[in-house]
């Protein structure tokens, strides 16, 4: 009688890819509920046109690499890209952003590459500095929480404001994005940025009404959101906490030196964490595992630079926010950095057959 | 050394790194004691069931053996013989396939079991203190005991090792999951395990001994912990379940925090490790006289209605077993049979494939319990690069990027990548996301690589033949131009130097050369009398030619005399005289006028021709005549030769001297052969040197040179 034959081990802990990306999303939807919560339908509709663009777009090139479709279009990872760069974008932008990103993430930055896990940079990111670069005046369409607006976002109006650039009640945009008082409002990063460039002290900036009672109205809750999602994967243990909390920690110390040395042109610690992209880059950008480092040492030397590359972006730089590019720089990097984070084999003395 | 020991008396121990936690599942068989099976009808022994050589096999098919009696012979220390574990007739010695990976076939013993199981004469041996060393490690070895964890090292050779043990190991981990026959040997044979654990102790006089008994198995640690509590020395270490804490290295990390060199052993570090199985079968063997012939094997899985831990007879089908265990109808084609753990086991390709040494279980799982086990196809998805592979690896090596140089057949970046420190345990597979089989690319890497080493090593032995053989042909061309030159120089130096031996030996080859060519020129002389002239030599100048017209001249000449003479002979004889004397004049003008040592040659030779021409009518007239007259003529015609040799020798003049001289004495001898019967050959001597008184001078010297000459010759002929 002949048995079936098979290489060791037979045993397997059956967790695989797709539920691990499936795991990531579901681990977004706190902050999405936020988002939604004090921004109205904008993310939503983004995300869905994204998840749509992805999916056309992921079949049509496996189809043209000749891959088994039905497999790598639902092993998750081009949804999730799509979450991510729609949870990005900015609520009122116009559709065509968000197809656009979504095409170059994940036509050139992921399939031209090879597909998954031959990516060297993040594809969310970079179709979103793609965004970013190409397309700045409909990047920074941001639009205040929904509290400080004088327009009523319905589900409807965000739709076809989306679609066409106006609500049905005929507002354009930027009307929209015009408090009652008829300032236009900026996210709390740009406003901060802007003040302090026109000379205010970060302390007078606060008083702007985007800032809310805490630290960004808004934007503080979003960030809670996708911490809690993060927490969420170390607990499932999806993800380690090595990349994210070096993170944070190093964005910490580092507002934190801003701060005492200057807090007159600096915002504080905890406007830094909650604010922008801060959490999250930290567990949802940041702890991609096919553009991040793969040793857990190399991990928090990533999430090191990345949270000073944020710090000094967000401070020092020409954008509001750098999470996007402060990840790319530390993609760029991780092979370097896979290089010089090898753990010592077993039985052997630091040092001794490096692999270099 | 005893800050680990207070360490672990505070129960604190190392930790490796990774490790994973998989189902343990070894509560299917834990509580069941060891079931003793009845006597399967056949059992198939392989001859070789551990590290190393097979033995010398020493019965043959029909042989009835006993049980206990030994099958091989070893003959070497790696090699550990086997014994038929029942009484019973060998019924062919053949290859079956036996518990490989690869489904290898090898040479197996067929023993028809008997039924009797009658044990061969044993010497049971109560007390150890009689025994020495020596004899402790020969009753192992005799017994046949290999590492029985799984490696299956030959014991007596671990057992012998290098004084200053500092640790005797007892593994008593099991971090297989599933498998509980050690876990089951340990509660139901304590004493005898600490028996032989003493015979070790005996041996090898460690420090301290070791017991580490993974805390899943608490019972046995406690049995264990009662059985050794009257002994200092020994410690049982309860070691947290992590697998694979059973591993050597992992064992040894754990307990001392130190790590095994890469590429070393465990008694670098002063360490020997044993199996308690392997404890036990010691005890065995040196107290009761009982070889290896059986062991404990956990047969369990969920596709298996009666899963428990058996006594197995080495050599025992598995299909035996699992009939025994409840298996009969739920095994069907393809399905995953393994021997050993789900995590480092081998499918096995057959229910004939024979327990072994090392064999400690056989697992069915169910579909449900084990569906990648049941995958035809892998699964296999490009890698994330999660590094959960490298998170779990506890030789901490980076299992994905050994993955994608496997694949690329990287081997130099393999090696760099340490991947000869991978103990295949299976860590990194198990929680590959995407479910690549890691283990399966490094071992056909591994393998891949030692085929290389084999070969390069191989070419390199190629290669030291083959430039040696260069180096020798050259050599010995070298040594030969040598030579050549040397002979060529030699040559050339007695061609410059006109010295006697060098012109001699010269001289000697043209001698010959003239010889081969006068025998030549004879031998057309008697086949063709009449139409000499038609005679040439191939290959002269026009000298010669004109010589041998001369020549041919001279013999028609020669001819028409002795024609006449032998009808007028008085007449003839001043005829032939005048002739002769006509005839030495031609080789006379002929050796005047060739200046050249050639020129001189071919005038020898062609005197030489003559003289044998003339030699040869005259022994034909003689023939006819006395015998006095042909004693005469056959020294005249020796003396040719001498003659030549003097030539070379002797100045032109000389030369030319000895030419005429040469011709007279051949006119004396025609005149002595056309004259026989009325003239006195004496007499016309003196009548001749009457007239002639220089040339009598001549020929008496040419005489007397010619008789020393023949005396000369005579002598090298006769050597």
């Amino acid at each position: 009688m002949a048995f079936w034959i098979a290489s060791s081990p037979h045993n397997h802990n059956q967790a695989k890819t797709p539920s691990l990306m499936r795991l990531v999303i579901y681990a977004t939807l706190p902050g999405i509920l936020a988002q939604w919560l004090f921004f109205g339908w904008g993310n939503v509709i983004h995300i869905a046109i994204a998840l749509i663009t992805a999916i056309v777009c992921e079949f049509i090139v496996l189809s043209l690499r000749k891959k088994p479709i039905i497999h790598e279009l639902f092993d998750g990872s081009g949804l999730l890209t799509a979450v991510l760069l729609g949870i990005c974008l900015p609520a009122l932008a116009p559709w065509w952003i968000s197809v656009i990103g979504t095409i170059f993430a994940i036509v050139i930055a992921k399939q031209l590459y090879g597909g998954l896990g031959y990516n060297p940079f993040n594809p969310a990111m970079v179709g979103y500095v793609v965004l970013l670069v190409s397309f700045p005046l409909e990047m920074t369409l941001w639009q205040p929480p929904l509290s400080l607006l004088s327009v009523d976002l319905t589900f409807s109006n965000t739709l076809t404001t989306i679609l066409t650039g106006f609500t049905v009640e005929g507002y354009s945009v930027e009307q929209i994005r015009h408090t009652i008082d008829g300032v236009t409002m900026a996210t709390p990063l740009d406003t901060l940025k802007t003040n302090i460039g026109m000379g205010f002290t970060a302390n007078e900036s606060l008083n702007n009404p985007v800032f809310g009672e805490n630290f960004a109205l808004g934007w503080e809750w979003v960030n809670a959101g996708f911490l809690l999602g993060g927490i969420f994967l170390m607990v499932k243990k999806a993800i380690t906490w090595h990349a994210p909390l070096s993170f944070i920690g190093s964005l910490f110390v580092c507002s934190l030196i801003g701060f005492s040395v200057s807090p007159d042109s600096n915002a504080s610690t905890m406007f830094h964490w909650f604010s922008g992209a801060t959490m999250l880059g930290a567990f949802f950008i940041l702890t991609d595992p096919v553009s991040g480092a793969t040793s857990n040492k190399g991990r928090i030397v990533v999430g090191i630079i990345a949270g000073l590359l944020v710090y000094l972006i967000r401070t020092l730089g020409g954008y509001p926010d750098g999470v996007a590019f402060a990840v790319l720089l530390c993609n760029m990097a991780t092979p370097l950095i896979d290089q010089y984070t090898r753990p010592r084999t077993y039985g052997h003395i630091k040092g001794d057959n490096d692999a270099r | 050394m005893k800050s680990i020991i207070e360490r672990i008396s505070r129960g604190k121990l190392w930790d490796f790194h990774g490790g994973i936690h998989p189902p343990e599942q070894k509560s299917l068989t834990a509580n069941k004691p060891i079931k003793p099976l009845s006597l399967p009808k056949q059992l198939i022994i392989p001859l070789q069931q551990h590290i190393g050589r097979e033995g010398e096999l020493i019965v043959s098919v029909g042989d009835h053996v006993l049980k206990g009696q030994p099958l091989t012979l070893s003959t070497n220390p790696m090699v550990v013989p086997i014994h038929a574990p029942t009484s019973g007739t060998i019924s062919a010695v053949k290859q079956a396939v036996i518990a490989h990976p690869s489904g290898l076939k090898q040479l197996c013993v067929f023993l028809d079991v008997d039924g009797e199981d009658t044990w061969r004469p044993r010497t049971v041996c109560p007390d150890l203190d009689t025994l020495t060393p020596q004899e402790i490690i020969k009753k192992i070895a005799d017994a046949g005991i290999a590492g029985m964890g799984g490696a299956g090292f030959p014991t007596h050779i671990k057992a012998n090792s290098k004084p200053d043990i500092n640790f005797l190991i007892i593994n008593g981990i099991e971090c297989e999951p599933y498998i509980t026959s050690d876990d089951l040997i340990m509660m139901e044979q304590s004493d005898a395990i600490v028996d032989g654990i003493k015979i070790l102790d005996k041996l090898l006089n460690p420090a301290f001994i070791l017991i580490a008994i993974e805390d899943n198995k608490p019972k046995a640690l406690k049995v264990l912990e009662k059985a050794t509590s009257d002994i200092e020395k020994i410690m049982v270490c309860n070691v947290p379940t992590k697998y694979p804490a059973g591993g050597e290295k992992q064992l040894i990390q754990v307990l001392t925090g130190k790590e095994v060199a890469s590429g070393g052993l465990p008694i670098d570090l002063g360490i020997v490790m044993q199996n308690v199985a392997t404890c036990f079968a010691i005890n065995e063997a040196v107290r009761h006289d009982i070889p290896l012939i059986k062991r404990v094997v956990t047969i369990t899985g969920q596709a298996l209605d009666k899963p428990q831990n058996v006594w197995a007879l080495l050599g025992t089908p598995i299909n035996f077993l699992l009939e025994q265990c409840g298996a009969h109808n739920t095994i069907h084609d393809k399905r995953p049979v393994i021997m050993g753990g789900p995590m480092m086991g081998f499918t096995v390709p057959s229910d004939l494939v024979p327990i072994v040494k090392t064999s400690n279980c056989i697992l069915v799982p169910s579909k449900e319990e084990m569906p990648s086990a049941y995958e035809q196809q892998s699964n296999e998805v490009e890698c994330i690069r999660c590094g959960k592979c490298a998170d779990v690896c506890p030789s901490q090596l980076l299992p994905q990027e050994l993955q994608w140089s496997a694949k690329a057949k990287d081997y130099p970046q393999l090696e760099k990548l340490n991947l000869n420190d991978c103990i295949d345990c299976g860590a990194c597979a198990y929680v590959c996301p995407s479910e690549i089989p890691l283990v399966h690319y490094y071992r056909i890497a591994k393998a891949e690589i030692r085929q290389q080493q084999q070969l390069d090593l191989k070419a390199d032995k190629a290669k030291i033949r083959f430039e040696a053989r260069k180096f020798r042909l050259e050599k010995e061309k070298l040594a030969r131009q040598e030579k050549q030159k040397k002979a060529a120089a030699a040559r050339k130096a007695a061609m410059e130097k006109p010295s006697a031996e060098a012109t001699g030996a010269k001289s000697a080859v043209a001698a010959a050369l003239a010889r081969v060519k006068a025998k030549k020129a004879a031998k057309n002389n008697a086949q063709n009398q009449t139409a000499t002239e038609n005679t040439t030599a191939p290959g002269h100048d026009v000298s010669n030619e004109k010589s041998q017209v001369a020549a041919a001249i001279a013999r028609a000449k020669a001819k028409k005399q002795q024609k006449l003479d032998s009808t007028q002979s008085k007449v003839t004889s001043m005829a032939s005289t005048e002739d002769k004397a006509n005839c030495a004049q031609t080789t006379e003008n002929i050796a005047s006028s060739s200046m050249n040592d050639k020129k001189l040659k071919l005038a020898e030779a062609i005197a030489k021709a003559k003289a044998k021409k003339q030699a040869h009518s005259a022994h034909e007239t003689i023939t006819n005549n006395t015998v006095k007259t042909a004693n005469e003529s056959d020294l005249a015609a020796a003396s040719h030769q001498p003659h030549q040799e003097e030539l070379s020798n002797d100045t032109k003049k000389q030369r030319i001297a000895a030419a005429v001289a040469k011709a007279k004495a051949k006119q004396q001898i025609k005149q002595q052969t056309t004259e026989p019967a009325t003239v006195n050959n004496t007499n016309d001597l003196t009548e001749k040197q009457a007239d002639n008184k220089s040339a009598r001078i001549a020929e008496a010297i040419a005489k007397a040179k010619a008789k020393k000459k023949e005396k000369k010759s005579q002598l090298t002929d006769n050597k």
